[in-house]
């Protein structure tokens, strides 16, 4: 009668509405410049991020940046970066559609993530990203609260993805 | 699982985000029709395969998407070291002695 109650909202993944993403590849030393064009400063090393608002940026590779913005904003940043363009060379990638992204949030996040994904996530502070594996699927996880997390994934894997946390979601609600 | 140090994050991660590439430190000819076919052969096919301390490619695919060299020992699976593409072999000379 007195058992603990394992509630089903120790965690809760919801699929999230579509944004703007962007793939930047730019040279570190023109970082400014990107900033200047996308209106926010974007962070310098590998795995941190920065938000403001509707626009996110995030630094998954040594010259490679993830960032987001509102749906409807999407025009308005590609013509931002083709006035960069005459400044300094870079490739900016619509890829909003490539993606979805999967929120998965509740005190038993992160022991969910780890039904798929090797890191040790406690090493991924709050406003951090980092490119990395979800059961051989290619994800990018983004860590917005203690217990707050996004899995971006490539369309064509997401059905796996998902399937496996809604899964693991359902072992979890049922004590295992 | 092996965890791996990315020279380029500055971060050890776990084997599954790394690519293993082939040994590291080849350099292909300059001039390849300058070359036998024995010679040819033996820069695409012919590796060291030393039992002991191998210098090696890895490729970061599931993070930075870059590729770095290692120090592995092929024996123990122990990695020693791992550097940036396009910086020296690290000296071993020590490391080999204690064996």
């Amino acid at each position: 009668m007195n058992a603990p109650v394992t509630s089903v909202d120790r965690v809760s993944i919801a699929v999230l509405p579509p944004v703007a993403r962007f793939n930047l590849r730019i040279a570190p030393v023109d970082l400014k410049k990107a900033s200047a064009a996308f209106g926010l400063t974007l962070p310098g090393k590998i795995g941190q991020g920065a938000r403001n608002g509707d626009r996110a940026a995030y630094c998954i590779g040594p010259d490679e940046w993830l960032l987001h913005a509102a749906e409807n904003d999407q025009d308005a940043v590609v013509a931002a970066f083709e006035v960069a363009r005459a400044e300094t060379p870079h490739s900016l990638v619509v890829i909003s559609d490539r993606e979805l992204t999967i929120e998965v949030k509740g005190p038993a996040a992160a022991e969910l993530l780890t039904v798929g994904c090797p890191l040790d996530l406690s090493c991924i502070a709050v406003g951090r990203a980092k490119r990395t594996v979800f059961d051989y699927a290619q994800v990018t996880l983004i860590r917005d609260g203690e217990d707050a997390f996004r899995v971006e994934v490539w369309r064509s894997f997401f059905p796996h993805v998902h399937g496996l946390l809604k899964n693991a979601r359902r072992e979890f609600a049922v004590g295992f | 699982m092996l965890l791996i140090h990315c020279p380029y994050c500055d971060d050890t991660l776990p084997e599954l985000e790394f690519a293993y590439a082939g040994e590291a430190h080849i350099d292909r000819p300059k001039d390849p029709s300058a070359l036998s076919d024995e010679e040819w052969r033996d820069f695409l096919f012919i590796r060291t395969n030393v039992k002991g301390i191998h210098a090696e490619r890895w490729r970061h695919i599931n993070g930075c998407g870059r590729f770095f060299n290692a120090l592995r020992d092929t024996v123990s699976d122990r990695f020693f070291t791992t550097y940036k593409a396009g910086e020296a072999r690290p000296d071993t000379t020590e490391l080999e002695a204690a064996g």
